[in-house]
């Protein structure tokens, strides 16, 4: 059995207590939510954090999916399940069950969160690639209010993200748009591993052309994929094959992967191409009635 | 009564449980020990919890090879729960810091000159609990002076390659052992004159066992009686009482290992670890019961690795496709020490059984095994002794010939069986193949999978530019070992006793030298004692895993429980029924000759009405009045089972997959295993057997590998990058089975427990290469990530090492 380092435990009664927690603490104190990153880590001593804050009591504050007229709230506290699980959010971003299904195993997606997968920007980690694909926004709270901010502001780099000490993030929100829908395609050496490479896309159409499209990419490069040359490509362009072709190449082009045992630098590159395709195709599909 | 035989893939239910048909013998039943095991109720080494007990954590080296210059245990020493810091030096005092290896090396308990592979142990601590003995490790101070690894194998030899084991006198280099068989002349006059050969070198990468339990034991040296008690995870509890006895020169008696349930084994608890030696150690010193139990990471840098060939393999044929001769080269590497679990006799194992299923004229293997800096090991994880290596050589090399001929591989197979009337029969290496009748086993497989539909639907795909791929295997194992005239381990033979006892009330207790791991010997040795003597298996204790308590025997390793041990419970149980017969006699007042047998009773011939029961005999066995002249009371016996030869389980594996074009991915589609175990004791629990095995083999063939950086670092330490399959990446199995009984063993049972971890990934290998065939491939090597595969369909296929 791996052990951790002595560290010092608290449950939080609320985000505001869990938010004073850290401000006394200081930056030797962790949020713990599913703590399926965090506690390998810890157990592994590659992290060995003073004080552990666990949310998991603020079910009543973080936990929940709330749809409005144009977005959708998801609470930081929301578990990978809940995610597969949810018929309402599938039926508006389908992109979600896609990535859920092939997100570790069902032992860690009834712990694991949201808000946990987010923060933890792991560059080979799923979600990030989704909420990038959907444009968005996370809504980070300290003790003097809350701040919204674009997934592509969140995430920093690896293991990086735009929540400071004392801050935490509390729920993530995703705009509704009409006659869209999404997508999701991973490529993993075994179900529940992480990505070799992965792809997510979101279309939204006008008639016979795409009018807005984003696709993000997943374990292909330190950050984020920068997705603006490939929403260019697709604006206002009818769905072909040449076009997600095209757009597979811009994808492969901004790819930046490392050579490693899930696969070398040149698959990886190949993936951001063949995995955009996939999830293009599938999402404009679906957008247009084809397929669900 | 009609025994219904299930298909391998319907579903029992509640009502109709086809597994559990409570046989008095041999048959379907459910296990024994699984009431406990699904219930979360084993008791494991991780568990054994005595008054006083101390915890042991082992520190261990970040470099694969550096001198030790200095190391620093004060502040460690300070903590205020440690007992008590050792390192190499202090066991140097006492003689203990080196141990001998099952292949008569010597290994490093802890290091004293230098370290030899990443994650070597170096010192140990230990304290009152678990965490804290971790939390010390991280006090000691250890200086080191990096020295140069010797990492690639390929270069192990250079002239100025590190000279690894500097510890042993005289040593230049880094040379482990050369090993040959078979006829280096004869083979090369059959390929001087051959229309046809090939050559491929291909390579097996280094695997792990990763069992569920990583190992683990508890040493209590009882201060007053001397006596050593060691529960541990080991899968030859009898060996490892001698080997300690010889090692720590404690009197044999006074040591009683007891091995209580295992979560796998897969040959990876065979060897004897530092951990162990250092618990032992440290309640000799501090007087106290000493846990250690490893943890994954370390069960998977420091354990006994598996394979780690790169062969050459040729085949020497004729145009039409007979094969005359096959040959190959092996670089072996055998890591830091050579820690091989082999018979003496047996440096590289059985692999001199890489002559295959086929019927040869010449056979040659020359092997030279080397030093590098990883971690030692070399016989593990259900390989057969090694021939999972050569299963694989010859079975990928005859797809491999079956691609220049452009010739059908299964036909090609077909051509070269070995015939029925051969047997026994002695190949080109010297292995005396007990039984077999191939053809119907390679027919029967064939007709499962509908081979030739199949390859009509393969071409069809191929024309649509689809990736379609069926590969075959044809193995034969060998398992069992000995007969102790050729093998041994450090000395001790290879045979295994047995001692059966009948209570009065008829209920019985048998005594094993094996331990299960896993296997099920509760249920299947309970069963073949049944089927001897007619009591119901339920009635049947079968005890085993406690060296005090049972007769001497080798352990559980190389398929040989049933092989062996298998045997010997036979024929314990034959000589208890012989003494049963004449206590009958003199019961029913006939002579033993006029005594009919029907499983369970003994009737007068002739007159059914008289006839006494095994439990009536049991208890006029140990009851009032006399027995017959010259009869002992008790009913009870013991023996040791010495084989005579191995047993030859043999098998046909086709296995079908699909290889997405655009993503490199490969599913296995189908698999289709026809196992030939000679007599079948539980079905359900051979398939289960099988079953892991072939799950195994997924695993080797498409997802696992222990690799090593140029610096020697491990970078398998985790099962996040050591990856096991689970049930999404394997089909539903579809298994079959044809009896060629053992003529030597007693119920002619063979051993099964590896066959499908031996034959199945030159089954799904030849089926990858099959499917990439258009691109003009004729080889790749494991593991077949996608990644491996979409280099090679680019043409940039590059060896794993």
């Amino acid at each position: 059995m791996q052990v951790p380092a002595p560290f010092e435990y608290e449950r939080a009664t609320s985000v505001d207590h869990a938010i004073a927690l850290m401000e006394r603490l200081g930056d030797e104190a962790r949020i713990v939510a599913g703590g399926h990153s965090l506690l390998p880590m810890m157990k592994l001593r590659l992290a060995m954090p003073e004080y552990l804050i666990d949310i998991n009591d603020l079910v009543d504050e973080l936990q929940y999916i709330r749809f409005t007229e144009d977005e959708v709230r998801i609470g930081a506290l929301t578990r990978h399940q809940q995610l597969l699980e949810s018929d309402e959010l599938a039926a508006i971003f389908p992109i979600f069950r896609d990535a859920e299904k092939v997100i570790a195993d069902p032992v860690v997606r009834n712990k694991g969160t949201l808000g946990g997968s987010l923060c933890q920007a792991d560059p080979s980690e799923d979600l990030s690639a989704v909420c990038d694909a959907l444009e968005a926004k996370c809504v980070i709270r300290n003790s003097s209010g809350q701040r919204v901010v674009e997934m592509h502001d969140f995430h920093r780099g690896p293991y990086e993200t735009a929540v400071e000490d004392g801050e935490m993030l509390t729920e993530v929100r995703i705009p509704i748009k009409p006659n869209s829908s999404s997508a999701y395609h991973k490529v993993e050496r075994r179900a529940g591993d992480w990505a070799v490479a992965s792809a997510g896309a979101a279309v939204t159409m006008n008639g016979d052309v795409i009018a807005d499209g984003r696709v993000g990419l997943c374990a292909v490069g330190p950050n984020l994929t920068n997705v603006q040359p490939i929403s260019d490509a697709l604006r206002n362009q009818p769905p072909s094959e040449e076009l997600y072709a095209r757009v597979g190449e811009i994808a492969a082009a901004n790819a930046s992967p490392a050579t490693d045992t899930r696969g070398t630098a040149a698959y990886k590159t190949h993936l951001a191409k063949e995995l955009t395709i996939r999830s293009l195709r599938k999402a404009v599909a679906r957008a247009t009635g084809q397929e669900i | 009564m009609t025994v219904t035989e299930p298909s391998a893939n319907q579903i029992p239910t509640p009502d109709n449980n086809l597994n559990d048909q409570k046989p008095t013998g041999f048959g379907r039943m459910l296990r024994k020990e699984d009431p406990r095991f699904v219930r979360g109720l084993g008791q494991y080494c991780d568990d054994v919890t005595l008054p006083g007990m101390l915890h042991l954590a082992i520190l261990r080296s970040p470099y694969a090879h550096a001198r030790i210059v200095s190391i620093d245990t004060s502040a460690a020493e300070a903590h205020p729960k440690v007992k008590a810091v050792v390192t190499g030096a202090m066991l140097a005092e006492h003689g203990l810091a080196w141990m001998p290896t099952l292949s008569n090396d010597v290994q490093a308990v802890l290091a004293t000159d230098k370290v030899r592979f990443q994650h070597q142990e170096v010192a140990f601590v230990v304290a009152e609990d678990r965490y804290s003995a971790r939390d010390a490790l991280e006090l000691i101070d250890v200086e080191y002076d990096p020295l140069d690894p010797v990492i690639d194998v390929r270069k192990a030899l250079d002239p100025d390659a590190a000279i690894i084991r500097d510890d042993l006198e005289g040593k230049t280099d880094n040379h482990c052992f050369n090993w040959q068989t078979g006829d280096d002349a004869a083979t090369q006059a059959v390929f001087d004159d051959a229309e046809v050969t090939v050559k491929q070198e291909m390579i097996y990468p280094r695997v792990h066992p990763a069992p569920m339990e990583t190992c683990a034991c508890v040493a209590d040296l009882d201060k007053v009686s001397g006596k050593l008690t060691l529960w541990s995870t080991t899968q030859a509890p009898h060996a490892h009482r001698t080997v300690y006895a010889l090692v720590a020169g404690l009197p044999e008696h006074k040591i009683r290992i007891i091995a209580p349930d295992i979560g796998g084994g897969f040959g990876g608890k065979v060897p004897i670890y530092p951990g162990y030696v250092c618990a032992i150690v440290a309640s000799l010193l501090i007087g106290k019961p000493v846990k250690w139990a490893e943890d994954r990471t370390e069960n998977l840098v420091s354990t006994g690795f598996a394979r780690d060939y790169i062969m050459i393999g040729e085949i020497a044929a004729s145009r039409d496709g007979k094969i005359r001769a096959v040959r190959t080269n092996v670089l072996a590497d055998h890591g830091a020490f050579n820690g091989v679990a082999s018979p003496v006799k047996y440096p590289a194992g059985f692999f001199g059984v890489f002559t295959g299923s086929y019927d040869l004229e010449a056979a040659f293997c020359n092997m030279d095994a080397v030093f590098t800096n990883k971690a030692p090991g070399g016989v593990a994880y259900a390989c057969s002794f090694r021939i999972t290596e050569a299963v694989y050589l010859v079975e990928r090399m005859v797809d491999v010939l079956a691609y220049e001929l452009d010739m059908d591989p299964a036909e090609l197979r077909l051509k070269n069986l070995i015939q029925p009337e051969q047997f026994p029969y002695e190949t080109k290496t010297g292995w005396i193949y007990d039984s077999g009748d191939y053809e119907p086993t390679m027919r029967k497989a064939m007709a499962m999978a509908g081979y030739d539909e199949l390859r009509r639907e393969q071409a069809e795909k191929r024309e649509r530019g689809e990736l379609m791929g069926i590969g075959i295997s044809f193995f034969t194992e060998a398992v069992g070992a000995g007969p102790r005239k050729d093998m041994d381990i450090l000395g001790l033979g290879m045979a295994d006793g047995c001692e059966l006892r009948i209570h009065p009330t008829g209920k019985a207790v048998v005594r094993l030298s094996v331990q299960t791991q896993g296997q099920g010997h509760e249920t299947t040795f309970a069963q073949i004692v049944a089927e001897e003597i007619g009591i119901p298996p339920e009635d049947i204790e079968v005890f085993h895993g406690d060296t005090d308590n049972t007769p001497f025997g080798l352990g559980t390793y190389g398929s040989r429980s049933t092989p062996v041990s298998g045997a010997a419970a036979a024929l314990v149980t034959r000589k208890v029924k012989d003494k049963a017969q004449i206590i009958a006699s003199g019961m029913l007042e006939v002579s033993v000759a006029d005594l009919q047998w029907d499983k369970g009773s003994f009737s007068v011939k002739g007159d059914p009405t008289k006839s006494v029961t095994i439990q009536d005999i049991a208890m006029k066995a140990h009851g009032a009045g006399d027995l017959p002249e010259g009869v002992e009371g008790g009913l009870e016996a013991q023996i040791c089972y010495n084989p005579s030869n191995l047993t030859y389980p043999f098998g046909a594996y086709i296995c079908v997959v699909d290889v997405d074009p655009g993503t490199a991915e490969v599913k296995v589609r189908r698999f289709i295993a026809v196992d030939d175990c000679g007599t079948q004791i539980n079905p359900m629990i051979i398939e289960g057997q099988v079953h892991g095995g072939l799950t195994d083999g997924v695993g080797m063939a498409l997802m696992q590998m222990i690799n090593f950086d140029e610096d020697g670092n491990c970078l398998a330490g985790s099962l996040m990058d050591y990856l096991i399959p689970t049930a999404m990446e394997v089909p539903d199995w579809e298994t079959g089975h044809t009896v060629t009984p053992s003529p030597h063993h007693p119920i002619g049972a063979k051993g099964i427990g590896e066959s499908a971890t031996v034959g199945s990934p030159p089954a799904i290998v030849n089926a990858v290469v099959d499917a990439l065939k258009p691109f003009g491939i004729r080889h790749a090597d494991m593991p077949l990530t996608p990644s491996r595969v979409w280099e090679a369909m680019q043409g940039n296929h590059t060896p794993p090492i």
